[in-house]
Protein backbone atom coordinates (compact mmCIF):
# COMPACT_ATOMS: atom_id res chain seq x y z
CA UNK A 1 0.00 0.00 0.00
CA UNK A 2 1.21 3.56 -1.03
CA UNK A 3 1.54 6.51 1.55
CA UNK A 4 -0.89 9.10 -0.08
CA UNK A 5 -0.08 12.85 0.62
CA UNK A 6 -2.16 16.08 -0.71
CA UNK A 7 -0.35 17.64 -3.00
CA UNK A 8 -2.61 20.63 -4.08
CA UNK A 9 -5.68 21.88 -3.10
CA UNK A 10 -8.50 24.70 -4.17
CA UNK A 11 -11.19 26.46 -3.99
CA UNK A 12 -13.44 29.39 -5.46
CA UNK A 13 -15.46 31.78 -2.67
CA UNK A 14 -18.68 30.27 -1.27
CA UNK A 15 -22.38 32.06 -2.49
CA UNK A 16 -24.72 32.66 -4.51
CA UNK A 17 -22.61 32.68 -8.02
CA UNK A 18 -25.51 33.88 -10.71
CA UNK A 19 -22.71 34.58 -13.02
CA UNK A 20 -21.14 31.05 -13.22
CA UNK A 21 -22.32 27.38 -14.09
CA UNK A 22 -21.58 24.41 -12.68
CA UNK A 23 -18.89 23.56 -15.45
CA UNK A 24 -17.09 27.28 -14.95
CA UNK A 25 -16.96 26.63 -10.99
CA UNK A 26 -15.47 22.75 -11.92
CA UNK A 27 -12.96 23.99 -14.01
CA UNK A 28 -12.29 26.82 -11.64
CA UNK A 29 -11.76 24.63 -9.42
CA UNK A 30 -9.39 22.20 -11.21
CA UNK A 31 -7.34 24.64 -12.80
CA UNK A 32 -6.57 25.78 -9.69
CA UNK A 33 -6.45 22.75 -7.39
CA UNK A 34 -3.30 21.87 -10.52
CA UNK A 35 -1.77 25.18 -10.12
CA UNK A 36 -1.31 24.50 -6.69
CA UNK A 37 0.31 20.83 -7.13
CA UNK A 38 2.91 21.71 -9.32
CA UNK A 39 1.14 21.33 -12.50
CA UNK A 40 0.14 17.74 -11.81
CA UNK A 41 -2.04 16.01 -14.32
CA UNK A 42 -4.58 13.85 -12.38
CA UNK A 43 -5.43 10.64 -14.45
CA UNK A 44 -8.49 10.53 -12.95
CA UNK A 45 -11.35 12.54 -11.35
CA UNK A 46 -14.29 11.77 -8.74
CA UNK A 47 -16.56 14.56 -8.62
CA UNK A 48 -18.78 14.98 -5.84
CA UNK A 49 -22.31 16.63 -6.67
CA UNK A 50 -25.62 15.80 -5.31
CA UNK A 51 -27.73 18.06 -7.19
CA UNK A 52 -26.54 18.41 -10.60
CA UNK A 53 -29.34 16.13 -12.34
CA UNK A 54 -31.99 17.77 -10.66
CA UNK A 55 -31.06 21.49 -9.87
CA UNK A 56 -29.16 21.95 -13.31
CA UNK A 57 -30.96 19.05 -14.74
CA UNK A 58 -27.13 17.78 -15.38
CA UNK A 59 -25.80 14.26 -15.07
CA UNK A 60 -22.33 12.25 -16.36
CA UNK A 61 -20.68 14.97 -14.31
CA UNK A 62 -17.09 12.81 -15.17
CA UNK A 63 -17.51 13.68 -19.02
CA UNK A 64 -18.51 17.05 -18.79
CA UNK A 65 -16.03 18.57 -16.35
CA UNK A 66 -12.64 16.66 -17.75
CA UNK A 67 -13.63 18.20 -21.06
CA UNK A 68 -14.45 21.30 -19.99
CA UNK A 69 -11.82 21.80 -17.83
CA UNK A 70 -8.77 20.66 -19.57
CA UNK A 71 -8.44 17.00 -18.29
CA UNK A 72 -9.97 15.46 -21.74
CA UNK A 73 -9.84 11.71 -21.49
CA UNK A 74 -9.38 11.54 -18.38
CA UNK A 75 -11.20 9.03 -16.35
CA UNK A 76 -14.08 10.55 -14.62
CA UNK A 77 -16.98 9.58 -12.46
CA UNK A 78 -19.66 11.07 -9.87
CA UNK A 79 -19.67 10.34 -6.29
CA UNK A 80 -22.69 10.46 -4.43
CA UNK A 81 -23.51 10.34 -0.68
CA UNK A 82 -25.60 12.96 0.13
CA UNK A 83 -23.45 15.54 2.23
CA UNK A 84 -20.95 13.39 2.54
CA UNK A 85 -20.09 13.41 -1.44
CA UNK A 86 -17.08 15.24 -0.76
CA UNK A 87 -14.96 12.95 1.52
CA UNK A 88 -16.77 9.78 -0.18
CA UNK A 89 -15.02 11.23 -3.32
CA UNK A 90 -11.44 11.88 -1.21
CA UNK A 91 -12.10 8.15 0.15
CA UNK A 92 -12.21 6.80 -3.75
CA UNK A 93 -9.01 9.07 -4.64
CA UNK A 94 -7.63 7.29 -1.88
CA UNK A 95 -7.88 4.04 -2.18
CA UNK A 96 -6.99 4.77 -5.77
CA UNK A 97 -3.78 5.94 -5.22
CA UNK A 98 -3.28 3.85 -2.55
CA UNK A 99 -3.75 0.90 -4.21
CA UNK A 100 -0.55 1.74 -6.52
CA UNK A 101 -3.06 1.46 -9.61
CA UNK A 102 -3.25 5.63 -10.06
CA UNK A 103 -0.61 8.15 -9.39
CA UNK A 104 -2.56 10.84 -9.54
CA UNK A 105 -6.02 11.44 -8.62
CA UNK A 106 -8.13 14.54 -8.35
CA UNK A 107 -11.36 15.23 -6.03
CA UNK A 108 -13.91 17.89 -6.98
CA UNK A 109 -16.53 18.98 -4.98
CA UNK A 110 -18.62 21.11 -6.65
CA UNK A 111 -22.56 21.73 -6.47
CA UNK A 112 -24.56 24.64 -8.14
CA UNK A 113 -27.59 25.15 -5.43
CA UNK A 114 -28.91 28.81 -6.86
CA UNK A 115 -30.02 27.03 -10.32
CA UNK A 116 -33.53 27.01 -9.21
CA UNK A 117 -35.77 28.91 -6.65
CA UNK A 118 -34.90 28.15 -3.14
CA UNK A 119 -37.95 25.80 -2.33
CA UNK A 120 -37.29 23.42 -5.77
CA UNK A 121 -33.78 23.21 -4.53
CA UNK A 122 -34.45 22.27 -0.92
CA UNK A 123 -37.07 19.69 -2.71
CA UNK A 124 -33.93 18.27 -5.02
CA UNK A 125 -32.36 18.00 -1.37
CA UNK A 126 -34.85 15.57 0.34
CA UNK A 127 -33.95 13.08 -2.55
CA UNK A 128 -31.18 12.36 -0.16
CA UNK A 129 -33.86 11.23 2.28
CA UNK A 130 -36.20 7.94 2.36
CA UNK A 131 -38.33 8.66 -0.50
CA UNK A 132 -41.03 6.71 0.32
CA UNK A 133 -41.47 6.80 4.25
CA UNK A 134 -39.63 10.61 4.57
CA UNK A 135 -39.82 12.89 2.29
CA UNK A 136 -43.48 11.67 1.07
CA UNK A 137 -45.10 12.78 4.86
CA UNK A 138 -43.91 16.68 3.72
CA UNK A 139 -39.97 15.77 5.85
CA UNK A 140 -36.88 17.54 4.75
CA UNK A 141 -33.32 17.48 5.91
CA UNK A 142 -34.06 20.77 8.23
CA UNK A 143 -36.84 19.06 9.70
CA UNK A 144 -34.94 15.74 10.35
CA UNK A 145 -32.51 18.10 11.97
CA UNK A 146 -35.38 19.74 14.15
CA UNK A 147 -36.76 16.44 14.76
CA UNK A 148 -33.48 15.98 16.34
CA UNK A 149 -32.56 18.82 17.79
CA UNK A 150 -36.20 18.79 19.98
CA UNK A 151 -35.49 15.31 21.63
CA UNK A 152 -32.13 15.98 22.66
CA UNK A 153 -33.50 19.28 24.55
CA UNK A 154 -36.28 16.66 26.15
CA UNK A 155 -33.55 13.88 26.92
CA UNK A 156 -31.29 15.96 28.58
CA UNK A 157 -33.26 18.74 29.86
CA UNK A 158 -31.85 21.77 28.17
CA UNK A 159 -32.82 25.08 26.63
CA UNK A 160 -32.71 25.95 23.00
CA UNK A 161 -29.98 28.80 23.56
CA UNK A 162 -27.33 25.92 24.64
CA UNK A 163 -26.58 25.78 21.06
CA UNK A 164 -25.75 29.18 20.81
CA UNK A 165 -21.71 28.28 20.87
CA UNK A 166 -22.13 26.49 17.72
CA UNK A 167 -22.98 29.33 15.15
CA UNK A 168 -21.26 32.09 17.09
CA UNK A 169 -17.80 30.19 16.71
CA UNK A 170 -18.67 29.47 13.18
CA UNK A 171 -19.51 33.13 11.77
CA UNK A 172 -16.52 34.93 13.98
CA UNK A 173 -13.64 31.90 12.11
CA UNK A 174 -15.83 32.79 8.86
CA UNK A 175 -15.20 36.56 9.23
CA UNK A 176 -11.08 35.76 8.71
CA UNK A 177 -12.16 33.37 5.77
CA UNK A 178 -11.70 34.76 2.33
CA UNK A 179 -13.85 32.29 0.75
CA UNK A 180 -17.13 32.29 3.06
CA UNK A 181 -20.31 33.07 2.49
CA UNK A 182 -21.21 35.23 5.62
CA UNK A 183 -17.97 36.80 6.79
CA UNK A 184 -19.48 38.77 9.86
CA UNK A 185 -19.42 37.73 13.62
CA UNK A 186 -23.02 37.48 14.91
CA UNK A 187 -23.76 37.85 18.90
CA UNK A 188 -25.72 35.71 21.64
CA UNK A 189 -28.64 38.32 21.30
CA UNK A 190 -29.03 38.08 17.55
CA UNK A 191 -28.95 34.04 17.87
CA UNK A 192 -31.71 34.17 21.07
CA UNK A 193 -33.82 36.60 18.77
CA UNK A 194 -33.32 34.99 15.76
CA UNK A 195 -36.49 33.90 13.82
CA UNK A 196 -37.72 30.23 14.58
CA UNK A 197 -38.12 28.49 11.63
CA UNK A 198 -38.65 24.71 12.07
CA UNK A 199 -39.40 24.84 15.92
CA UNK A 200 -37.31 24.52 18.12
CA UNK A 201 -34.90 25.35 14.80
CA UNK A 202 -33.75 29.20 14.53
CA UNK A 203 -31.98 30.25 10.61
CA UNK A 204 -28.83 30.27 12.56
CA UNK A 205 -29.52 26.55 13.19
CA UNK A 206 -29.15 25.19 9.77
CA UNK A 207 -25.87 26.37 7.19
CA UNK A 208 -26.94 28.37 4.61
CA UNK A 209 -26.76 25.78 1.33
CA UNK A 210 -24.80 27.91 -1.67
CA UNK A 211 -22.67 27.26 -4.63
CA UNK A 212 -19.05 25.89 -4.57
CA UNK A 213 -16.22 23.98 -5.57
CA UNK A 214 -12.91 22.87 -4.42
CA UNK A 215 -10.37 20.08 -5.22
CA UNK A 216 -8.02 18.29 -4.38
CA UNK A 217 -4.85 16.27 -5.64
CA UNK A 218 -3.90 12.88 -4.33
CA UNK A 219 -0.73 11.11 -5.00
CA UNK A 220 2.42 9.55 -3.88
CA UNK A 221 5.29 11.87 -2.33
CA UNK A 222 7.64 10.88 -4.61
CA UNK A 223 5.54 12.27 -7.92
CA UNK A 224 5.08 15.69 -5.62
CA UNK A 225 6.90 18.17 -8.12
CA UNK A 226 10.22 19.42 -6.31
CA UNK A 227 9.15 22.95 -6.59
CA UNK A 228 5.55 22.44 -5.30
CA UNK A 229 6.05 25.68 -2.93
CA UNK A 230 4.20 24.48 0.35
CA UNK A 231 3.98 21.57 2.89
CA UNK A 232 2.36 18.70 1.87
CA UNK A 233 -0.07 16.51 4.01
CA UNK A 234 -0.41 12.94 4.36
CA UNK A 235 -3.73 10.84 4.16
CA UNK A 236 -3.55 8.54 7.32
CA UNK A 237 -6.33 6.96 7.84
CA UNK A 238 -9.55 7.09 5.80
CA UNK A 239 -13.15 5.25 6.63
CA UNK A 240 -16.92 5.07 5.04
CA UNK A 241 -19.72 3.88 7.49
CA UNK A 242 -23.57 4.00 6.26
CA UNK A 243 -26.42 3.49 8.70
CA UNK A 244 -29.70 3.70 7.99
CA UNK A 245 -31.13 6.29 5.65
CA UNK A 246 -34.52 7.27 7.77
CA UNK A 247 -33.65 8.11 11.10
CA UNK A 248 -36.90 6.52 12.31
CA UNK A 249 -35.17 3.25 11.33
CA UNK A 250 -33.01 3.36 14.58
CA UNK A 251 -33.63 2.21 17.94
CA UNK A 252 -31.30 5.32 19.16
CA UNK A 253 -31.29 8.67 16.71
CA UNK A 254 -29.26 10.66 19.25
CA UNK A 255 -26.72 8.17 18.88
CA UNK A 256 -25.22 9.30 15.36
CA UNK A 257 -23.70 5.70 15.68
CA UNK A 258 -21.99 5.76 11.99
CA UNK A 259 -20.03 8.81 12.93
CA UNK A 260 -18.90 7.20 16.14
CA UNK A 261 -17.88 3.91 14.22
CA UNK A 262 -15.99 6.06 11.11
CA UNK A 263 -14.47 8.45 13.52
CA UNK A 264 -12.86 4.87 15.56
CA UNK A 265 -11.78 3.33 12.27
CA UNK A 266 -9.76 6.19 10.72
CA UNK A 267 -7.63 6.85 13.91
CA UNK A 268 -7.17 3.30 14.43
CA UNK A 269 -5.86 2.86 10.84
CA UNK A 270 -3.58 6.26 11.56
CA UNK A 271 -2.54 5.08 15.42
CA UNK A 272 -4.13 7.86 17.11
CA UNK A 273 -7.04 8.94 19.15
CA UNK A 274 -9.51 11.23 18.48
CA UNK A 275 -7.91 13.79 21.27
CA UNK A 276 -4.53 13.92 19.44
CA UNK A 277 -5.99 15.85 16.74
CA UNK A 278 -5.67 19.36 16.65
CA UNK A 279 -8.37 20.46 14.89
CA UNK A 280 -11.90 18.61 14.25
CA UNK A 281 -13.66 19.93 10.98
CA UNK A 282 -17.14 18.01 11.56
CA UNK A 283 -20.25 18.31 9.80
CA UNK A 284 -21.79 21.63 11.04
CA UNK A 285 -24.86 21.59 8.21
CA UNK A 286 -27.23 22.02 11.40
CA UNK A 287 -25.93 22.66 14.93
CA UNK A 288 -27.43 19.90 16.53
CA UNK A 289 -25.36 17.96 14.06
CA UNK A 290 -22.38 19.36 15.48
CA UNK A 291 -23.06 18.23 19.17
CA UNK A 292 -24.25 15.21 18.34
CA UNK A 293 -21.01 14.17 16.39
CA UNK A 294 -18.71 15.78 18.83
CA UNK A 295 -20.47 13.56 21.32
CA UNK A 296 -20.34 10.62 18.41
CA UNK A 297 -16.50 10.77 18.80
CA UNK A 298 -15.81 10.88 22.32
CA UNK A 299 -15.37 14.26 22.91
CA UNK A 300 -18.22 14.91 25.01
CA UNK A 301 -20.68 13.00 26.73
CA UNK A 302 -24.40 12.64 25.83
CA UNK A 303 -25.88 16.27 25.94
CA UNK A 304 -22.77 17.68 26.83
CA UNK A 305 -21.65 18.73 23.56
CA UNK A 306 -22.94 22.25 24.07
CA UNK A 307 -20.52 22.79 27.38
CA UNK A 308 -18.09 22.16 25.12
CA UNK A 309 -19.11 25.10 22.95
CA UNK A 310 -20.15 27.44 25.97
CA UNK A 311 -16.84 26.77 27.28
CA UNK A 312 -14.94 27.94 24.07
CA UNK A 313 -13.05 24.51 23.94
CA UNK A 314 -14.01 24.26 20.58
CA UNK A 315 -12.80 28.03 19.17
CA UNK A 316 -9.55 28.07 17.68
CA UNK A 317 -7.53 28.43 20.70
CA UNK A 318 -9.36 25.26 22.88
CA UNK A 319 -9.08 21.60 23.29
CA UNK A 320 -10.88 20.89 20.01
CA UNK A 321 -11.23 23.59 17.45
CA UNK A 322 -14.08 22.86 15.30
CA UNK A 323 -15.28 25.02 12.16
CA UNK A 324 -11.88 26.44 12.12
CA UNK A 325 -12.55 28.03 8.65
CA UNK A 326 -16.38 28.89 9.14
CA UNK A 327 -17.66 25.55 8.73
CA UNK A 328 -20.70 25.21 6.41
CA UNK A 329 -22.19 27.59 8.96
CA UNK A 330 -20.29 30.44 7.79
CA UNK A 331 -18.13 29.49 5.18
CA UNK A 332 -21.68 28.12 3.45
CA UNK A 333 -22.71 24.60 2.24
CA UNK A 334 -22.41 23.63 -1.16
CA UNK A 335 -23.71 20.30 -0.20
CA UNK A 336 -22.23 17.55 -2.06
CA UNK A 337 -18.96 20.25 -2.31
CA UNK A 338 -18.91 20.46 1.47
CA UNK A 339 -16.84 17.62 2.19
CA UNK A 340 -14.14 18.57 -0.08
CA UNK A 341 -13.90 22.23 1.40
CA UNK A 342 -13.04 20.98 4.99
CA UNK A 343 -10.56 18.93 3.75
CA UNK A 344 -8.73 21.81 1.62
CA UNK A 345 -9.46 23.84 5.08
CA UNK A 346 -7.69 20.99 7.11
CA UNK A 347 -4.91 20.70 4.63
CA UNK A 348 -4.28 24.38 4.84
CA UNK A 349 -4.30 24.34 8.26
CA UNK A 350 -1.52 21.70 8.69
CA UNK A 351 0.40 23.34 5.85
CA UNK A 352 0.45 26.44 7.94
CA UNK A 353 -1.37 28.97 5.45
CA UNK A 354 -5.18 29.51 7.29
CA UNK A 355 -4.46 33.06 8.24
CA UNK A 356 -5.88 34.76 11.27
CA UNK A 357 -7.18 31.39 11.95
CA UNK A 358 -4.16 29.43 12.17
CA UNK A 359 -4.05 27.23 14.82
CA UNK A 360 -0.61 27.20 15.85
CA UNK A 361 1.76 24.14 15.33
CA UNK A 362 -1.02 22.34 13.57
CA UNK A 363 0.03 19.06 13.19
CA UNK A 364 -2.98 16.30 13.09
CA UNK A 365 -6.64 16.74 11.49
CA UNK A 366 -10.08 15.13 12.12
CA UNK A 367 -11.78 15.77 9.04
CA UNK A 368 -15.77 14.45 8.90
CA UNK A 369 -18.39 14.92 6.48
CA UNK A 370 -22.24 13.32 7.03
CA UNK A 371 -24.76 12.26 4.60
CA UNK A 372 -28.17 13.03 6.11
CA UNK A 373 -28.06 12.36 9.92
CA UNK A 374 -25.12 10.39 9.92
CA UNK A 375 -26.60 7.98 7.36
CA UNK A 376 -23.15 7.95 5.91
CA UNK A 377 -20.44 8.91 8.22
CA UNK A 378 -16.98 9.75 5.73
CA UNK A 379 -13.70 9.93 8.56
CA UNK A 380 -10.14 11.22 7.04
CA UNK A 381 -6.69 11.61 9.31
CA UNK A 382 -4.61 14.03 8.08
CA UNK A 383 -0.87 14.53 9.21
CA UNK A 384 1.77 17.46 8.34
CA UNK A 385 4.09 15.40 6.73
CA UNK A 386 7.76 16.67 8.21
CA UNK B 1 -46.01 11.63 -9.24
CA UNK B 2 -45.82 8.14 -10.09
CA UNK B 3 -49.07 6.21 -10.39
CA UNK B 4 -47.19 2.47 -9.51
CA UNK B 5 -45.19 3.50 -6.86
CA UNK B 6 -48.04 5.00 -4.76
CA UNK B 7 -50.14 1.84 -5.71
CA UNK B 8 -47.51 -0.47 -4.33
CA UNK B 9 -47.04 1.26 -1.34
CA UNK B 10 -51.40 1.00 -0.24
CA UNK B 11 -51.09 -1.22 2.29
CA UNK B 12 -48.67 0.36 4.57
CA UNK B 13 -50.28 4.09 3.73
CA UNK B 14 -53.42 3.15 4.39
CA UNK B 15 -52.92 0.35 7.25
CA UNK B 16 -49.67 0.42 8.31
CA UNK B 17 -48.93 -2.87 7.25
CA UNK B 18 -45.52 -4.13 8.24
CA UNK B 19 -43.67 -7.48 8.75
CA UNK B 20 -43.17 -9.42 11.94
CA UNK B 21 -39.80 -11.37 11.35
CA UNK B 22 -40.76 -15.15 11.85
CA UNK B 23 -37.20 -15.74 13.10
CA UNK B 24 -36.85 -13.53 15.78
CA UNK B 25 -40.35 -11.86 16.16
CA UNK B 26 -39.34 -8.04 15.79
CA UNK B 27 -41.99 -5.99 14.49
CA UNK B 28 -40.89 -4.24 11.76
CA UNK B 29 -42.45 -0.92 10.02
CA UNK B 30 -41.34 0.58 7.41
CA UNK B 31 -41.23 -3.03 5.75
CA UNK B 32 -37.95 -4.40 5.28
CA UNK B 33 -36.57 -7.03 3.02
CA UNK B 34 -33.87 -8.41 5.66
CA UNK B 35 -34.46 -8.10 9.29
CA UNK B 36 -32.15 -5.54 10.76
CA UNK B 37 -32.48 -7.42 14.13
CA UNK B 38 -31.45 -10.94 13.23
CA UNK B 39 -30.54 -10.89 8.88
CA UNK B 40 -33.32 -13.28 7.99
CA UNK B 41 -35.82 -12.89 5.14
CA UNK B 42 -38.66 -10.95 6.66
CA UNK B 43 -41.89 -11.22 4.68
CA UNK B 44 -45.21 -12.01 7.14
CA UNK B 45 -47.62 -9.16 6.98
CA UNK B 46 -47.93 -7.64 9.89
CA UNK B 47 -50.90 -4.96 10.97
CA UNK B 48 -49.65 -2.37 13.06
CA UNK B 49 -52.58 -0.77 15.72
CA UNK B 50 -52.05 2.86 14.88
CA UNK B 51 -51.60 3.34 18.66
CA UNK B 52 -48.05 5.17 19.55
CA UNK B 53 -46.88 8.21 21.22
CA UNK B 54 -45.00 11.35 19.82
CA UNK B 55 -41.33 10.73 20.47
CA UNK B 56 -40.72 13.93 18.91
CA UNK B 57 -42.22 16.75 16.68
CA UNK B 58 -40.75 19.85 15.11
CA UNK B 59 -43.40 22.51 13.32
CA UNK B 60 -42.90 23.26 10.08
CA UNK B 61 -43.78 26.78 8.48
CA UNK B 62 -41.93 26.57 4.75
CA UNK B 63 -43.03 23.23 2.88
CA UNK B 64 -41.45 21.51 0.24
CA UNK B 65 -43.13 21.75 -3.36
CA UNK B 66 -46.18 19.26 -2.96
CA UNK B 67 -47.16 20.05 0.76
CA UNK B 68 -47.56 23.99 0.27
CA UNK B 69 -51.35 23.67 1.42
CA UNK B 70 -50.86 21.87 4.27
CA UNK B 71 -48.14 24.52 5.26
CA UNK B 72 -47.65 25.40 8.32
CA UNK B 73 -47.69 21.61 9.56
CA UNK B 74 -46.25 19.35 11.75
CA UNK B 75 -43.74 16.40 11.33
CA UNK B 76 -43.10 14.02 13.98
CA UNK B 77 -41.45 10.74 14.89
CA UNK B 78 -44.23 8.55 16.39
CA UNK B 79 -42.94 5.72 18.80
CA UNK B 80 -45.60 2.66 17.77
CA UNK B 81 -47.35 0.72 20.68
CA UNK B 82 -45.29 -2.23 18.67
CA UNK B 83 -41.83 -0.61 18.74
CA UNK B 84 -40.95 1.38 15.57
CA UNK B 85 -40.34 4.46 14.85
CA UNK B 86 -42.35 6.26 11.87
CA UNK B 87 -42.06 9.57 10.33
CA UNK B 88 -45.54 11.06 9.48
CA UNK B 89 -47.45 14.37 10.26
CA UNK B 90 -49.71 15.21 13.09
CA UNK B 91 -53.07 16.23 12.34
CA UNK B 92 -56.39 17.51 13.85
CA UNK B 93 -54.56 19.40 16.40
CA UNK B 94 -56.45 22.23 16.56
CA UNK B 95 -54.55 24.45 18.38
CA UNK B 96 -53.59 21.96 21.00
CA UNK B 97 -49.65 22.06 21.90
CA UNK B 98 -48.04 19.17 21.21
CA UNK B 99 -45.17 17.64 23.64
CA UNK B 100 -42.90 14.35 23.28
CA UNK B 101 -44.87 11.60 25.45
CA UNK B 102 -48.47 12.34 23.64
CA UNK B 103 -50.78 9.49 23.01
CA UNK B 104 -51.57 9.83 19.16
CA UNK B 105 -53.41 7.45 16.75
CA UNK B 106 -53.35 6.73 12.95
CA UNK B 107 -55.92 8.11 10.50
CA UNK B 108 -56.12 8.38 6.99
CA UNK B 109 -55.38 11.70 5.27
CA UNK B 110 -54.44 13.31 2.29
CA UNK B 111 -50.41 13.66 2.93
CA UNK B 112 -49.79 15.26 -0.59
CA UNK B 113 -51.03 16.76 -3.76
CA UNK B 114 -49.72 16.85 -6.98
CA UNK B 115 -49.79 19.68 -8.86
CA UNK B 116 -48.20 18.35 -11.92
CA UNK B 117 -49.87 16.86 -15.39
CA UNK B 118 -51.64 13.78 -13.47
CA UNK B 119 -53.04 15.96 -11.00
CA UNK B 120 -52.54 13.17 -8.36
CA UNK B 121 -53.93 13.40 -4.91
CA UNK B 122 -51.96 11.00 -2.21
CA UNK B 123 -53.29 9.83 0.82
CA UNK B 124 -51.57 8.01 3.63
CA UNK B 125 -50.91 7.83 7.70
CA UNK B 126 -51.24 10.79 9.26
CA UNK B 127 -51.38 10.90 13.51
CA UNK B 128 -53.92 12.45 15.82
CA UNK B 129 -53.36 13.14 19.77
CA UNK B 130 -56.22 10.23 21.56
CA UNK B 131 -58.42 12.09 22.71
CA UNK B 132 -59.97 10.87 26.11
CA UNK B 133 -60.11 7.68 27.67
CA UNK B 134 -57.69 4.90 28.62
CA UNK B 135 -55.72 3.65 25.91
ZN1 LIG C 1 -35.51 -11.07 12.72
Amino acid sequence: MSDVVIAGVSQTPVGEHWDWSLRNLAAQAVQAGRRDAGGLMPQVVYIANVLASTVSHQANLGSLVASNAGLAGVEGVTVEAAGASGGAAARMAFLAVSSGIVDVAMVLGVEKFTDQAYAEAETALAQTMDADYESMQGATPTSQAALLMQRYLHDYNVQHDCFAGFPLNAHANAAHNPNAFFRKPISRQVYEQAETVNEPFNIFDAAPYADGAAALILTRSDIVPKDVGHGLVRITGSSIVTDTLALHDRTDPLAFQAAGFSIERACSQAGILPQDADLFELDDAFSIYAALSLEAAGFARGGEAWRLAEQGQIALGGSVPISTMGGSKGRGNPVGATGVYQLVEAALQLRGEAGKNQIPGARRALVQSLGGPASTAVTHVLEKLI
Amino acid sequence: MEVPRHWRLRQQRYALVGEVCPHCDAKLFPPRDVCPHCGQEARTRFTFSGRGEVYSYTHMSDAPAGFEQNAPYTVALVKLEEGPLVTAQLTDLDGKPVEIGMPVEMVTRRIRSDDGEKGILVYGYKFRPVLAGPR
